[in-house]
């Protein structure tokens, strides 16, 4: 019935060729973080509250205990995805120049990387008593 | 052809200054500029995360988070934080179809604004309770 001699159907070959070569992966892991965010934002906004008014040694064990420390991680990996998928579209909208272009996106990458991990530390440096 | 003339100065595609400023498009824009504060604000968490190790440390992010210019940055957070949470949640409802008739979509925008404004102000009523009254 089928002429064609490919086994491949034309998705698998315009697969990956969108104009950011990633087709809709971006633009789909946005969604997910998106969805992630909002329980993680809620009760990030909540464990923050209670730290107010407390002293160092007192916000050190509340953020350092396994399940705060936990869901802050969660926190952290799941905004700075988002933060990264998120500021490449706002430069790829607004900066022409391709070589500009392309040096804003890698300093987004490198900044939410930087940020990212720096909180993260600062989390398991209080979990494991460092 | 060979007689080439000056190209005519077509119009571009509608873009912001053609249409008429309406409350989902500048929801959509303040959506955006949300984002991009929130994207700076990060470094202040982890700012307070570092500084969580160690009592000096912690003092130096008290006294910045306590200032004049600390709240203000932080209350402008807060308000960026939720609003961009709300208009996320917008978003995801949009992406499923719903919500995008006359009446719905300019229901879904205005309670993304008061939305944010209220519990932004609830949010900081309980942070100021919580650092015992002081303003």
């Amino acid at each position: 019935m089928s002429t064609s001699p490919h086994i491949r159907t034309p998705l698998a070959r315009v697969r990956g060729f969108g104009s950011a070569k990633s087709g809709t992966e971006h633009f789909w892991r946005q969604r997910v973080t998106a969805v992630a965010n909002i329980p993680l934002t809620i009760a990030a906004v909540i464990i923050l509250i209670t730290l107010l008014g407390r002293n160092q040694a007192a916000v050190a064990q509340i953020l350092g205990s396994p399940t705060i420390a936990i869901i802050m991680l969660l926190f952290i990996a799941s905004i700075t995805i988002h933060m990264r998928i998120g500021m490449a579209v706002v430069i790829e909208d607004y900066v022409h120049d391709e070589t500009l272009k392309l040096v804003a996106l890698m300093a987004n990458t490198f900044f939410t990387i930087v940020v990212g991990l720096t909180a993260a530390f600062g989390i398991l440096r209080l979990s494991f008593g460092l | 052809m060979a007689d080439t003339r000056a190209p005519v100065a077509r119009p571009l595609s509608p873009h912001l200054q053609i249409y008429r400023p309406m409350l989902t498009m500048m929801m959509s824009i303040v959506h955006r500029i949300t984002g991009f504060g929130l994207y700076f604000g990060t470094l202040l968490l982890a700012w307070w995360f570092l500084a969580a190790g160690g009592p000096n440390g912690y003092a130096r992010f008290t006294w910045f988070a306590g200032s004049w210019i600390g709240r203000l940055i932080l209350l402008g957070y807060t308000w960026a934080l939720i609003h961009h949470m709300l208009g996320g949640i917008r978003h995801l409802i949009w992406d499923t179809g719903r919500g995008f008739g006359p009446t719905e979509r300019e229901w879904l925008v205005a309670a993304n604004l008061v939305g944010s404004i209220v519990i932004t102000l609830i949010l900081w009523v309980i942070g100021l309770l919580a650092l015992g009254g002081t303003p």
